[in-house]
């Protein structure tokens, strides 16, 4: 493992080692350059994973969101939030991310879903919808496929090709098989075909046989949440890092936290304001920086280093910086059923039904989305939130609920548009600090209600869904207005025109030749919810241009 | 998002589990120790007195109680909680002394000749815990007693898994399909 001397340039600084840093990283020390990797988290290992819900679960914060062995601590970053521009944020836990070497990878589900050519392009198709700044992408689903493909078969994704009608085209087949089906899996399959619909293996980075090395899952069902103590999810931290440090080009960096970027006097990258963890601040010199940090931190470092000649924040001449900002929406609903599923074995979700993806103006809104079915619920979390309506909260009856209900309940998550608007953005409080003394992430975001419509519309489905599965009790979580964001997207968006958007279409900053951003923010639209997999073929895509802007010369301008 | 924490709404407490991070080796070891306590036979709490954890066993045997199938008294809830008190949740010895001192008085109001909740009928303990389901103190030892009663048996509760047991949870490293019915039938064929 390669340790940078302290005063050493390298190449590039990768700030963020998380679902998309790792990647960028490790394909630009394959290439021979020196690359040094900024994570604000600790650099943790499968040893350091357990089955252990009151440990790794989100119990423990103020209701509910923090995993904070593996995602941030809101008592040391806090953030703000308000609806509206007009009003004044207040404090309350908001943003949720991985905060680890590997990222919201070590601990998310595994879904794997490609976007489909639709994504792309829907202010074509669709037309301009008022309110929103609805774009197309820069890019085409064509573009982007070779990525998508490099992705699934460097990191280990199982799944089907071709079982799902709806998939946009693909060059090649998964690596893997789809994992084992399990009882949600059944029951999602057996009621989408009553309803006539298309269910299909869920696509997941989790290896369903040893791939490259690594082990295939055990089925041990401590996954979402938890980090894989098999290395049998497809996180970067399993897939990617261990290649990364081998090339011996590129030094991972934890508890790394990034407070500004450096710009010389001609406006160019030239290095990075650190704390480690001892709080004792550190320049790290560079040629080039990529920043890799989310949908909401990427936006709040591009704001926190404004400076002289950047009054307005770094890369943000557009006045876009964290505009646009989406997060995860959906619907919620669950069901009971007669005989046991005992789904707490296994991955979390092996089948989805995507007939309802593209918009479609017969509905009278905007939006579509996916369903899958899921185990939802560790013990101590089912004893606390996944009781039937109305199940008393204590007593023989709740004791009775508990063991009746257990192991015969499923969830259908649905996965639905999120609509960029200009006013939903990240910003930087201006009172609230966080432990290091930066200012507070400040969250404004209200639902289109294009978007709430979409989500009542998942619900509705998945009721009739848990129905025709022959579910024997059944419920649907409220639709609400968002107040928390696990998906951070769209507040660096990229474009052709350098008024309308940060970045360019091959990720490199409008206005500072030598910073990339690579994350969440580049998104221009949301997709349906599950961002994973388009930000790692953009990084796999952004590694490539970046490598051949490099290899011609053109980034070390700063020096 | 939003619908979806809605939905997981609860009043949880805070635990800092930062904290809870940072000492983790000594709090295993803890619970280890007060484990073995409580197996033999040995009633050892570090922060209860026996009349405080007399107490709490029983509002904990209310919340999950024993009947043809064990409870939170049979899990060793209340040394979960005690050890919970000495260790991560240090912050809420208040809440516990506090409000068993409050429990106490109005056993007394309540039920002359009375001195402790312990001692009344269970008709009369459900009684007098519904006229306090609101409060912060029966919320804690509630949200104690279901962490107590279903997280590892190592944090002091969930003796010889009998949560798990009753719920029809294991803990393993490893399961081979098929997992449950549905999806036994499906393999069989029969969909």
């Amino acid at each position: 493992m390669v340790r940078f001397a302290d005063k050493a340039q390298v190449d590039f600084v990768v700030i963020g080692g998380g679902g998309a840093g790792p990647i960028v990283a490790k394909e630009l020390s394959m290439a021979g350059l020196q690359v040094v990797i900024l994570e604000q988290g600790p650099y943790l290992h499968e040893g350091d994973f357990e089955h252990d819900e009151l440990k790794f679960k989100d119990i423990f914060d103020p209701p509910g969101i923090g995993r904070e062995v593996l995602t941030r601590d809101h008592a040391l970053q806090p953030d703000t939030f308000r609806k509206t521009e007009k009003e004044k944020a207040v404090v309350v836990p908001f943003i949720e991310y991985g905060r680890c070497i590997g990222g919201g990878t070590v601990h998310f589900t595994g879904n794997y879903w490609r976007f489909h050519e639709i994504d792309f392009h829907e202010r074509s198709k669709w037309g301009e919808l008022p309110g929103t700044g609805l774009a197309d992408w820069p890019i085409t689903y064509a573009e982007l496929e070779p990525y998508y493909t490099k992705a699934e078969w460097e990191l280990g994704i199982s799944g089907q090709a071709g079982a799902n009608p709806f998939d946009p085209p693909r060059s090649k087949s998964y690596p893997l098989p789809p994992m084992p089906i399990k009882s949600s899996g059944v029951l999602l399959e057996r009621g989408a075909r009553r309803l006539g619909w298309h269910p299909y293996p869920a696509p997941l980075a989790i290896l369903s046989r040893p791939y490259k090395g690594r082990a295939a899952c055990a089925h041990c069902g401590f996954c979402e949440y938890f980090g894989c103590e098999w290395g049998a999810k497809s996180s970067t931290l399993a897939a990617v890092i261990p290649a990364a440090e081998k090339t011996g080009r590129c030094e991972i960096r934890p508890n790394s936290y990034v407070r500004k970027i450096s710009t010389d006097m001609r406006g160019r990258v030239d290095g990075v304001i650190y704390f480690d963890h001892a709080k004792q601040e550190h320049f790290q010199k560079a040629k080039a920086a990529v920043v890799c940090c989310n949908g909401a931190e990427t936006p709040r470092l591009l704001l926190m280093s404004k400076s002289n000649l950047f009054a307005q924040g770094l890369a943000n001449s557009s006045g876009l910086v964290g505009k646009f900002f989406m997060v995860d929406l959906g619907s919620t609903c669950q069901g009971i059923f007669e005989h046991p599923l005992n789904d707490y074995k296994g991955v979390r979700a092996t089948r989805i039904v995507q007939d309802f993806y593209d918009s479609d103006t017969k509905r009278g809104f905007f939006g579509g989305g996916g369903i899958d079915a899921r185990f939802n619920f560790y013990p101590i979390s089912f004893a606390l939130y996944g009781l039937p309506p109305g199940t008393p909260r204590w007593g023989t009856e709740f004791k009775h609920a508990l063991i009746e209900n257990f192991n015969r309940s499923m969830t259908l998550y649905g996965h639905t548009t999120c609509l960029p608007i200009e006013s939903n953005s990240i910003s930087l409080d201006p009172e609230v600090k966080d432990a290091w003394g930066l200012p507070a992430l400040r969250i404004t975001y209200k639902c289109h209600p294009d978007d709430l419509s979409t989500m009542k519309f998942f619900a509705e489905r998945s009721m009739e869904l848990l129905d025709a599965a022959g579910a024997i009790k059944k419920w649907a979580a409220p639709v609400e207005d968002a107040t928390s964001a696990g998906h951070l997207m769209g507040t660096c968006r990229m474009g052709n025109n350098p008024k309308s958007s940060v970045v360019n279409k091959n990720h490199r900053a409008h206005d500072i030749p030598n910073l990339f951003i690579v994350d969440g923010s580049s998104f221009v639209t949301s997709g349906r919810n599950q961002p994973t997999c388009t930000i790692q073929a953009l990084a796999y895509r952004a590694a490539d241009h970046i490598v051949s802007t490099a290899k011609s010369g053109s980034i070390t301008s700063s020096i | 998002m939003d619908s979806r924490r809605e939905f997981l709404a609860g009043a949880v407490s805070g635990l800092s589990s930062a904290w809870l991070y940072l000492h983790w080796p000594s709090v295993l070891a803890a619970q280890a120790h007060a484990r073995r306590a409580a197996q033999s036979g040995l009633a050892i709490f570090e922060f209860f007195s026996k009349e405080q954890a007399a107490e709490v066993e029983a509002v904990a045997a209310q919340i999950i109680p024993s009947n043809d199938t064990p409870g939170a008294r049979e899990a060793g809830v209340v040394h979960f909680i005690d050890r919970a008190l000495t260790s991560f949740d240090r912050d809420k010895q208040g809440t516990y002394a506090q409000g068993v001192a409050a429990l106490q008085t109005k056993v007394r109001d309540q039920f002359p000749g009375h001195d402790r909740f312990a001692d009344l009928a269970a008709q009369q303990e459900i009684q007098l815990l519904t006229a306090i389901e609101n409060t912060e103190f029966f919320e804690l030892v509630r949200l104690h007693t279901i962490m107590g009663f279903l997280a590892k048996p190592e944090y002091g509760g969930n003796d010889n898994h009998v949560g798990w047991k009753l719920i029809g949870f294991a803990d393993q490293m490893r399961y081979e399909p098929p997992f449950g019915y549905y999806d036994r039938e499906f393999q069989k064929g029969g969909k």
